[in-house]
């Protein structure tokens, strides 16, 4: 790419994870910095951009997609993103979110809000995105480009496939990872 | 009246919006923080064998595995019957401070330290730590070093920096080698330094944030945490105290463990996030706070030199009991300092290599509560098993629901200082979000769920109806 041209637009999101993924990103440590010369960062929870923007050309997505609000956002990011991400296991597989699949959300909220409490039970509903029947990978949502296995993945791992998506080496931002 | 909404609440650890309520006059009545969403570990623990739990109870956060860890390893010592061997109970002490280290050094450089360095009102497209590093190159450096330097400790003890499975019940999986003990001990010097020169920084430019100090979460309220019997902060062990910030010990040195004798949950229906209040006060009334400021608060010193020098000087410009939550951020880098002599400490008694670091059992008892000080407040896990180890209920008490009641009279207070009418310049906005960084809240812990805490502002009219939805649009 030319000095010329705009730098390359990286976002992240995290959707239903426990942020460990985003955690091993910085992990990178120093080598973020290198990162955020070569790319900007336009979306995620380290900058404070409220709406995810336009024009992305990379976005590692976190975890996954356990309530509407959580869908709602994935496909946004898919509309407006190059190459999508599918960033750790809860992503990949649902992982953890998926234990509650075989019970659904119900009994879930039950427990922490109708028996794990002591004064006002109920469970909370206004203003509160509500959860999905079952817990979804991110490709079973929206296409996904390129999948990086892990709880969490390492760092370096993250950081070699972000710097081949970079640099257009889409074949080799994650090697070991094969599907099929 | 109006609602303005603020989604997403952005550099802060989960998922939330808030809601301010203006009355027809304009002023700020009433104020919500929204945690959105919900993963319910509690129901999903269920069925699980317990010598599973703590490396799945890890995977509550990824900011803070190690907090989780500790407390359900403690949960699961008490189900075990074992006595801990007293060389693993140093080396969690070891990794639990160093989670503490790491914790504090995202939440103050990463997350926080654009607010403070660059300005509340600063453009939001550089308020970031990508623009503290084109200011402030040595900060932004200093500030991934220093975070670098507890999760190498982490990996070096467990090896690996997020969700290690080396906790285990009955104490740790391995002892640590002689060669990972000296790289941790040589990488201690630098990480001193960048404590010490972040505290004068902070110290040399407390006046500039004196209009945000005076109204981000200033009020009385009770604060909690552990404390051993001198007095001292604890982490991993200790009473309980509570003390009302005028000086009046609430609770000294009680066992934490049943927690349901004086700490109660409430739920409110605009949130995921429960409220933890003190019993004896009734909610909303026994409102209390916990994590750095509150440990402060609590402690009668912390037992490092350099600590309590840090810790007298804070107690002479601010009082005894500062109560007001921006002086999270300085409590935070005053139990960096403590925290890294203290790692110092425990890792220079040649002791430290035993390798008598794990006691095995069956299950021997039904039920199990661990209490240990999480980065951000005293945290709970409490389980019951069967006869053969299968989790039959969990429950869960989070340091950020400790701090829900204050957290929302907290930006009640900012919005009403800065919020007029439904014209809201963005820096008020900001302010609104800053308090709830201050408190440095991990929303995947709090309900057990996590994200990126994106804030939404609704302004709610006097009928009710959604007047305006404030967010900030992007590059």
């Amino acid at each position: 790419m030319s000095a010329q041209q705009a730098k390359p637009r990286l976002a992240t999101i995290w959707l239903d994870g426990c942020s460990g993924c985003h955690m091993s990103f910085l992990d990178i440590d120093e080598r973020l910095l290198d990162l955020v010369g070569r790319a900007d960062l336009v979306y995620g929870a380290l900058v404070d951009a409220k709406e995810f923007p336009e024009g992305v050309d990379v976005t590692l997505v976190e975890g996954a997609v356990g309530s509407a609000e959580d869908l709602r956002r994935l496909l946004i990011v898919r509309e407006r993103t190059r190459t999508l991400v599918s960033l750790g296991d809860c992503a990949i597989t649902t992982n953890v979110p998926g234990m509650r699949n075989s019970f659904g959300p119900g009994p879930a909220l039950e427990r922490a809000y109708l028996q794990n409490a002591t004064l006002n039970l109920q469970v909370p509903k206004v203003g509160l995105p509500p959860l999905l029947p079952e817990s979804l990978p991110v490709h079973a949502c929206v296409p996904v480009d390129v999948y990086i296995t892990g709880c969490p993945p390492s760092a370096d791992r993250i950081f070699q496939a972000i710097s081949a998506v970079l640099d257009g080496r889409l074949d080799e931002a994650a090697p070991e990872t094969k599907f099929g | 009246m109006s609602e303005i909404v603020i989604e997403p609440v952005t550099r802060i650890e989960g998922h939330a919006k808030i809601t301010l309520f203006v009355g027809a006059d304009g002023e700020v009545t009433d104020a919500h923080f929204h945690v959105t969403q919900f993963r319910g570990f509690e129901r999903i623990a269920q069925g699980r064998p317990v010598h599973e739990m703590p490396s799945l109870m890890a995977r509550i956060c990824g900011i803070c595995p190690v907090s989780h860890l500790i407390a359900s390893a403690k949960a699961c010592d008490e189900i075990l019957g074992v006595a801990v061997p007293p060389v693993a109970v140093r080396l969690r002490r070891v990794m639990n401070l160093a989670q503490i280290v790491q914790s504090h050094a995202l939440s103050f450089f990463h997350l926080s330290s654009p607010d403070l360095l660059l300005g509340f009102d600063h453009d939001p497209a550089s308020r970031n730590i990508v623009g503290v590093a084109a200011q402030a190159p040595q900060l932004a450096r200093d500030g991934i070093a220093l975070r670098r330097f507890g999760q190498e400790i982490i990996e070096r003890l467990g090896g690996k920096r997020i969700h290690p499975a080396w906790v285990v019940p009955g104490g740790v999986s391995a002892p640590l080698s002689e060669p990972q003990r000296d790289a941790i001990l040589a990488s201690v010097p630098e990480a001193r330094k960048i404590a010490a020169r972040t505290l004068e920084w902070y110290k040399e430019n407390l006046a500039s944030w004196a209009e945000e100090a005076a109204l981000f979460g200033s009020f009385p309220s009770l604060y909690m945490g552990l404390v051993h019997e001198t007095g001292n902060v604890a982490y991993s062990d200790g009473g309980l105290r509570v003390v009302d910030g005028r000086g009046a010990h609430l609770l000294d040195g009680v066992d934490p463990r049943p927690y349901w004798d004086f700490l109660g949950e409430a739920v409110e229906p605009w949130s995921y996030l429960k409220s933890t209040y003190f019993k004896p006060l009734g909610y909303p009334e026994g409102m209390y706070r916990v994590g750095p400021l509150a440990r402060l608060n609590v402690a009668d010193q912390l037992g490092t030199e350099d600590a309590d020098v840090e810790l007298a000087e804070y107690r002479l410009r601010l009082g005894r009991f500062p109560n007001s939550s921006f002086h999270y951020h300085w409590a935070r880098l005053i139990e960096v300092v403590h925290c890294v002599a203290m790692i110092e400490a425990l890792l220079s008694d040649p002791d430290i290599l035993g390798d008598d670091v794990r006691s095995r059992a069956a299950v021997n008892r039904s039920e199990g509560v661990g209490v240990s000080e999480a980065p951000r407040g005293t945290l709970f896990h409490h389980y019951r098993v069967d006869d053969n180890g299968i989790v039959q209920w969990v429950n869960l008490v989070i340091a950020t629901g400790h701090n829900s009641l204050a957290m929302n009279r907290s930006v009640l207070q900012v919005a009403r200082h800065y919020v007029k009418g439904d014209e809201v310049k963005e820096g008020a906005l900001n302010r609104v979000e800053a308090v709830i960084r201050a408190y440095d809240p991990c929303l995947s812990c709090s309900t057990h769920a996590v994200g990126q805490m994106p804030l939404q502002i609704d302004i709610v009219g006097p009928e009710g109806q959604l007047l305006r939805q404030l967010s900030r649009g992007a590059g």
